[in-house]
């Protein structure tokens, strides 16, 4: 195939308007311009409530861009892909089903035959290190935990693009690291593409081999960096580096405006 | 064993057992003082309603007394009503109450779900289920027995039109709010619409859907009842309008007593079958 070569996702000039339940127009990104190569691990940061998520919708095609173009694979996107995974910002896990079953969900949903299927979500599972854990139900388990499941569920797919929608916001300091850690590992061994969404500037840089900076909203690329720290990295280690501090400086100062803009608009709201 | 053997070693695990041994001691009464004072209410209402009637501060021909009632279920289980035995006259009522209820449950469960997950039904049905909804649905059972003639067929029409609603309104609510991300994260692991309603919406649906089955099947018996009221040939509610017909107070009260226990049974079974579907929700004293 000659497409693959090119780039595994790229927005061309894409916009995404909302109506508002009060009928007004909400424009959550605009004019957006984003290459990920394949196999790339591209950490998009930005104020709170910019706009970041939406970005992640259109390239799963959960939403269609009001303008512009999306391309995953070189093809434009139309509907739900059977290449993408998407990990959720809140627990997206189905309560009603066991942990096993949860993984084994993908698959099943994919014509995948029971066995096999049971099979494949085992391995992850024990890759995740929940092996012992597969007829617990969701609520039985701690908030890493269920996080995990979320990633086996969706690894279990092969998935050749990763759209990852602040998956640790919700996790305490020490496990969101230990979970970066077990991430970059899975990831590594996959050679998936990955778009990682977050308002942490320090996870970003530790996971990423490219950081692209969004304005306030309505969102639109600002500037990108790349990352130039050696791989593997361990989140906890790479951020106390000389390096870690210079890159983190750098993005900082372009970052830093946005959220400064973002938190004037809060408070002239609230006034 | 005494308190003060048990107090006696001052060692810390010793007085962490006590302490949990008196706090067992401590539920274990105010168990016994709620049943107690249950038992005592009872008593005291039927007690003074016996005392009342009997001293004639009550009109006894119209509110019977407690020992009457009770005469009157003995006859019935012993000798039989007027219309036969007991135990047929139940298991008629019974038998239209379930069957009402299971057409109306399906009915309102299948109609809720499409209409939660198609917004095109919704918007162009919605008003006419409004209509319907406000129409005192109660007022449907002497048509249903004008259609449908004496036979159980009015009854079991009346208790689904009253089964319907309650259960329709629940689903459609549960379906309508099936969490975006459940939905999102299925289509994105592949599910169709199809698997999505299935293995998404209608499970999340159930609990709602499930506290709409325990109010329904009350309604279902009261469907049942007042069809058998206004024109059959067997049943409790006929049994009802047959006491009622014959002035007979303490008839009409027994009929209520059979129907309120019958009634407690169903929940019951209900409550039980609701516990093994919802294994996989926290229990209250998990959070």
């Amino acid at each position: 195939m000659s497409t693959d070569t090119g780039p595994a996702i790229e927005l061309r000039g894409a916009s995404k308007i909302f109506k508002t339940p009060s009928g007004g127009l909400h424009t959550a990104v605009r004019e957006l311009d984003l290459t990920v190569g394949r196999g790339e691990f591209v950490a998009v940061v930005g104020p709170t409530g910019c706009g970041k998520s939406t970005t992640l919708t259109l390239v799963s095609g959960l939403e269609e861009p009001t303008e512009g173009e999306v391309l995953v694979a070189g093809e434009p996107v139309a509907g739900v892909g059977d290449k993408v995974g998407f990990v959720f910002q809140q627990d997206a896990t189905f309560p009603w089903r066991t942990v096993l079953s949860n993984v084994m969900a993908g698959p099943r949903f994919r014509g995948v035959p029971k066995a096999e299927a049971k099979k494949r979500a085992r391995e992850w599972l024990a890759r995740v290190g929940l092996a012992a854990f597969e007829d617990r139900y969701p609520h039985q388990l701690s908030g890493g935990q269920r996080k995990r499941v979320a990633l086996a569920a969706t690894f279990v797919n092969d998935p050749e693009i990763l759209l990852m929608d602040e998956p640790f916001s919700a996790l305490d300091v020490q496990t969101r690291a230990l979970m970066s850690d077990e991430l970059l590992e899975l990831w590594e061994g996959t050679g998936a593409s990955v778009v990682f969404v977050t308002h942490d500037l320090e996870e970003s840089i530790a996971l990423a081999d490219k950081v692209v900076v969004m304005t306030a909203g309505p969102a639109t690329v600002k500037q990108v960096f790349d990352i130039d720290l050696p791989r593997p990295r361990k989140v906890e280690s790479v951020r106390l580096e000389p390096r870690f501090i210079e890159i983190y400086r750098e993005i900082w100062e372009s970052l830093g405006e946005e959220v400064r803009i973002t938190r004037e608009r809060g408070a002239a709201h609230v006034a | 064993m005494s308190p003060e053997v048990l107090g006696a070693p001052a060692v810390d695990t010793a007085k962490v057992s006590g302490r949990a041994h008196s706090r067992a001691r401590a539920a274990r009464r105010r168990k016994l003082v709620v049943g107690a004072a249950r038992v005592l209410l009872l008593v005291v209402v039927l007690g003074l309603w016996e005392a009342l009637s009997r001293a004639e501060v009550i009109d006894p021909f119209n509110f019977s007394m407690p020992s009457k009632i009770w005469e009157q279920i003995q006859t019935w289980v012993l000798h039989g009503t007027a219309l036969g035995p007991l135990g047929e006259q139940i298991w008629y009522t019974l038998h239209e109450a379930l069957l009402g209820w299971v057409i109306g449950v399906v009915a309102g469960v299948v109609f809720g779900i499409a209409l939660g997950r198609i917004t095109l039904l919704a918007d162009v049905l919605g008003p006419y289920i409004k209509v319907l909804n406000s129409i005192p649905r109660i007022v449907l059972a002497p048509i249903f027995v004008i259609w449908f003639g004496l036979g159980p067929a009015s009854k079991v029409a009346s208790a689904v039109v009253l089964v319907f609603f309650p259960v329709f309104f629940n689903a459609f609510q549960g379906a309508r709010e099936v969490d975006r991300n459940l939905v999102a994260n299925a289509r994105i692991l592949g599910a169709s619409d199809r698997r999505v309603t299935l293995q998404v919406v209608i499970p999340s649906a159930t609990s709602w859907i499930f506290t709409s089955l325990h109010v329904s099947f009350g309604f279902a018996l009261i469907g049942a009842i007042v069809g058998e009221y206004i024109g059959a040939t067997k049943g409790v509610g006929l049994l009802v309008a047959q006491s009622q017909g014959t002035f007979n107070a303490a008839g009409v009260y027994a009929a209520m007593v059979i129907l309120a226990v019958v009634a407690l049974l169903a929940e019951g079974l209900l409550t039980f079958g609701e516990r093994r579907i919802f294994r996989w929700k926290p229990s209250e004293s998990d959070r």
